[in-house]
């Protein structure tokens, strides 16, 4: 069935018919190429953008929410309306140990501090943490290390600088670690310098000191600011934040309609709208691609059949002399696909072309807004096939046309 | 060779229907040189295409080589066609981006012949024509008369049993044609069975037997003493 593919002389048929009119057979690509590397260049742009968004919230864990606490909207229990509700280390103990599908619950506190190093000072938000939030909002450590569980067991003094800071209070290429700086009077020791994200999720931080410590330097108790509550991945983060404010609420004798009594921020929420994006962005590409791609392909069928008519002649000559009509109609499907394919990898290549360009462009240095753009060989394989299927199926439509003509008329064609 | 047995044919024109062929009887022995003469409209090419199964009877028997000749699939009419019949054309019908040996090869293609052994008999055919040395040239580049030797040499490439003919000095001038004829008559005599159509005297005479045609039947059917082409060339 197919051992003509491997016969010489069917391609020198398709090179005979493609060489006696290159232009033409050359413009005929065109539509199929321009789809091709519409394709190829949208799906490598948009997995760049992709890459890109994956790389800024890669520091941390998605399936994220924070919640503080805020006033109260309705009164209950003999409590009035506009009760300021303070969350507790006990209540974030409670979240961990009764909310299903948690992965962990880092308890958080945050103010403001004035900063002395030698003659320089500066305003800074610091927070109180532990070593857990590493795990949430990974940090990237420049220098140094981030706070651990020795730490808060004794209420070390002791402080993570952002890069930022450390620019503020540090000479340039001054060694920080191990130094100390004066926070509210009180000296802390310099354990680590960390980079500033790329995107802030939640109040900034230009400083992180162990919890333990902080509590005790403002006084807190068992009070905390907020709390990062990580789910397992399996979990819908929306049904844990859900089930986190009514625990809460029990908790706190908060009336369990009181929508206002607490504040929250949805990372999962936020972040699946960004990926909902970016699958709207890839279905739309595949759209575009493809459409683009069978109106090439109709081209190429439409140009056939137009060489179909002009070759009546001798494709009557060629059944005088006995070719079966199975035979005519293969060989043009074989051009079809021929052309379609060709023109498919020259799109393919040139696409490869424009990814490289955007990426010299656009994909280099730290905030690139274009990460890594390309497109798996599986993309390219499924277009490569899409072509032979579409090729095959245009190329049925002229190949029908030039054997509806019976011999005899075609030999009359002038 | 060839009988045909009451053979009627006719086209449909708008609403009524033109009768082109009203009952044709014709048998054809084998070596024999046939002219086939008529005005324009006589039937006459309709006849030929009928007889080289390019186009099909209405009614009537048509029998090649012992073979009825009926109701044929398109694959089948192009396999006979390759198998039995040789077609020379007025214009040439040379495919036109192939050159001369391509050409001649293209039924041996058609027949499922290996690359190897289609080049060498089609070279062969060639010879015959007096081509060789033309081999590698397209058409465009040899004379009116040297394209009809080509077709010729395409005709005889898969040894078929009976060679039709449509005016094949139709497009040549008078020396050219006797050229052609003569050829043909060398044909005729190595025993190769040979119909044509033609509506010049000469070029009839120069058969063995003419069949005269008017208005879709025989008028006239003579055996003619023949007269040689190559007295002329």
């Amino acid at each position: 069935m197919f051992k003509f593919l491997f016969d010489r002389d069917t391609w020198q048929e398709v090179y005979d018919s493609f060489s006696k009119n290159k232009l033409r057979s050359i413009l005929t690509m065109v539509g199929v190429w321009w789809g091709i590397l519409l394709l190829i260049g949208l799906l490598g742009s948009a997995r760049g953008l992709e890459n890109s968004f994956n790389r800024l919230f890669g520091d941390f864990a998605t399936n994220s929410v924070f919640v503080w606490g805020e006033n109260t909207s309705k009164p209950f229990k003999g409590f009035q309306e506009g009760r300021q509700v303070r969350l507790s280390l006990s209540d974030a103990k409670k979240v961990e140990e009764n909310v299903e599908g948690i992965e962990f619950v880092v308890p958080r506190n945050q103010n403001r501090a004035t900063v002395i190093r030698k003659f320089l000072s500066g305003s800074f938000q610091m927070a109180g943490d532990y070593p857990l939030l590493d795990q949430v909002q990974k940090k990237k450590l420049i220098h140094g290390r981030f706070i651990n569980q020795n730490d808060i067991d004794l209420n070390r003094k002791v402080v993570l600088l952002s890069e930022d800071t450390y620019k503020q209070l540090f000479e340039k290429e001054e060694k920080a670690v191990g130094e100390y700086v004066q926070i509210n009077s009180m000296n802390f020791k310099v354990i680590g310098i960390f980079k500033n994200g790329n995107v802030n999720m939640g109040p900034s931080t230009d400083m992180h000191i162990p919890f333990t410590t902080f509590q005790q330097i403002y006084n807190r108790g068992d009070e905390i600011g907020w709390m990062m509550i990580t789910g397992k991945p399996e979990y819908d983060i929306k049904q844990i934040e859900a089930d986190t404010k009514l625990l809460l609420k029990n908790l706190n004798r908060i009336h369990p309609k009181d929508k206002r009594a607490f504040g929250s921020f949805n990372l999962g929420k936020e972040f699946s709208k960004v990926t909902g994006f970016l699958t709207g962005m890839q279905f739309l590409t595949w759209f575009v691609g493809i459409a683009t791609l069978i109106a090439g392909v109709f081209a190429i069928g439409n140009i056939l059949l137009i060489t179909v008519k002009e070759r009546t002649k001798e494709i009557g000559v060629r059944r005088a002399l006995g070719a079966t009509p199975f035979e005519i109609k293969r060989q043009i499907v074989v051009e079809a696909v021929f052309l379609t394919l060709l023109a498919g990898v020259v799109g393919i290549i040139t696409g490869g072309w424009i990814l490289i360009g955007l990426d010299s462009a656009f994909g280099q240095g730290d905030d690139a807004a274009i990460v890594n753009a390309s497109v798996s060989i599986a993309v390219v394989f499924i277009a490569l096939v899409i072509l032979v299927i579409l090729g095959t199926l245009i190329g049925l439509i002229p190949a029908f046309k030039a054997t509806s003509i019976k011999p005899i008329e075609a030999l009359r064609e002038e | 060779m060839l009988k045909i047995n009451q053979l009627h044919k006719s086209y449909p024109i708008g609403d009524s229907s033109l009768h082109v062929l009203k009952g044709i009887d014709l048998e054809v022995k084998e070596a024999e040189m046939v002219a086939i003469m008529g005005s324009s409209g006589s039937g006459k090419s309709t006849l030929l295409n009928i007889i080289g199964m390019l186009d099909e009877a209405d009614s009537g028997d048509y029998i090649l080589d012992g073979l009825l000749i009926k109701d044929l699939t398109e694959k089948k009419a192009a396999v006979y066609r390759n198998k039995f019949l040789g077609f020379i054309f007025q214009s040439f019908n040379l495919i036109n981006y192939k050159n001369a040996l391509e050409n001649v090869a293209l039924p041996l293609y058609y027949q499922g012949m290996k690359r190897k052994e289609r080049q060498e008999k089609a070279m062969f055919h060639l010879e015959k024509v007096g081509l060789a040395d033309w081999a590698q040239h397209l058409p465009k580049e040899l004379s009116g008369g040297q394209n009809q030797r080509v077709a010729i040499a395409r005709a005889l490439a898969a040894n078929p049993k009976l060679l039709l003919a449509d005016e094949p000095t139709g497009a040549l001038d008078t020396k050219t044609s006797y050229e052609i004829m003569a050829f043909i008559q060398q044909l005729n005599d190595e025993g190769k069975t040979i119909l044509m159509v033609t509506h010049e005297e000469d070029i009839a005479n120069m058969c063995k037997r003419i069949v005269r045609l008017r208005d879709g039947v025989i008028m006239e059917d003579k055996k003619v003493e023949q007269v040689r082409a190559e007295q002329y060339v």
